[in-house]
């Protein structure tokens, strides 16, 4: 089978996962706009750092006032899921040359993810795997950054879109995303600590509540999962 | 220019923590950090929801039968529960919050 052939496959396997990324593009880049981002800006954004949850996040951050370090603070909490992919990949890509593994890395979204995982379970690297991976990162890279433009430029020129509450899409996406991962105690009680704790320091200058509710959740899921780990073996032995 | 140091930091960031595994083919991370990772999706998305839902603006609390966000939030939530799918989350979510928007009067239209 040919390289072109399975950089196809990819830009085909990708189409599902495109489907749910251009509403997210339009309204980010709509957003983007509204809060004060010039098109260069937001669509800057989308092309170097092409990564929606956290696109979205800063841009909130920039409407609520937030300092640059606040945000790049977040951004990389935020992103920090990236490693699990990152780790997950390893075998595949890890023995790639660096012009495959760089390009490959800046492509790495949670879309990305998930149709390549599958792709990669079932069959490895056979079959110019690279290049399958490589046609689903395009293809999703120019669906968020296309969309991105299209709703920036909307976001310039529908008037009064500031007053419809776009923003509730990001909720919406996020709680798309967390509620099917509530699936033992400690993910349940990660998220409610978490929750309590932002509500609480809501009003902490720099938004660094989102911080310490992010620790926190983190902090209690770990603590819950290693005791049941422990009363699970003691029970064993 | 702030908002391009903004972006390039952003970038950076990103990119080495997506890269970080890659460049190091044979980087294992102890079990701990492994754990607590698991758990980031989860606390860093929900502690941006609840105050999303109930203190839309940023400033004010907003416990009442008036603020869609809430409301629109909670069905949400439950639509996620029942159909653990992405998109009919979105979906469905958006449809119930412009929809109560509507009725409450609060759409620029």
């Amino acid at each position: 089978m040919s390289r072109l052939q399975q950089f196809g496959y990819g830009c085909r396997d990708s189409l599902a996962m495109i489907v749910g990324i251009v509403p997210f593009g339009l309204i980010y880049g709509a957003l983007a706009s509204l809060a004060g981002l010039t098109l260069w800006q937001a669509l800057g954004m989308s092309l170097l750092v092409y990564v929606g949850s956290a696109q979205f996040i800063a841009i909130s951050l920039l409407t609520l006032g937030s300092g640059a370090l606040v945000i790049l603070l977040t951004t990389f909490v935020v992103n920090l899921r990236h490693v699990l992919y990152s780790a997950a990949l390893q075998p595949y890509v890890g023995g790639l040359p660096q012009r495959w593994r760089l390009p490959l890395a800046f492509g790495l979204t949670d879309e990305t993810f998930a149709v390549v995982q599958r792709r990669y379970l079932a069959r490895g690297m056979a079959d110019y795997g690279q290049w399958y991976h490589a046609g689903v990162a395009l293809a999703l890279y120019l669906s968020w950054v296309g969309s991105s433009l299209v709703g920036a430029l909307l976001g310039q020129s529908v008037p009064n879109l500031a007053g419809w509450g776009l923003d509730f899409a990001m909720l919406a996406t996020f709680i798309g995303i967390v509620v099917p991962a509530l699936r033992n105690q400690p993910q349940i009680a990660a998220a409610l600590v978490a929750s309590a704790v932002a509500l609480l320091c809501h009003a902490w200058p720099y938004k660094l509540g989102l911080m310490a509710a992010a620790l926190s959740g983190i902090a209690i899921g770990v603590w819950l999962e290693q005791r049941q780990t422990r009363m699970s073996n003691g029970e064993a032995g | 220019m702030e908002v391009w140091l903004l972006i390039l930091g952003m970038a950076l960031i990103t990119f080495a923590i997506r890269y970080s595994l890659f460049a190091f083919p044979d980087l294992r991370f102890p079990p701990l950090v492994r754990q607590g990772l698991h758990y980031v999706p989860t606390a860093v998305l929900s502690a941006i929801v609840l105050p999303g839902m109930l203190i839309p603006d940023g400033q004010q609390w907003a416990f009442n039968s008036e603020n869609a966000y809430l409301l629109a939030g909670v069905v949400t939530i439950a639509i996620a529960a029942l159909t653990r799918h992405l998109l009919a989350t979105i979906g469905g979510g958006l449809l119930v919050f412009f929809a109560l928007r509507a009725l409450l009067g609060q759409l620029p239209v």
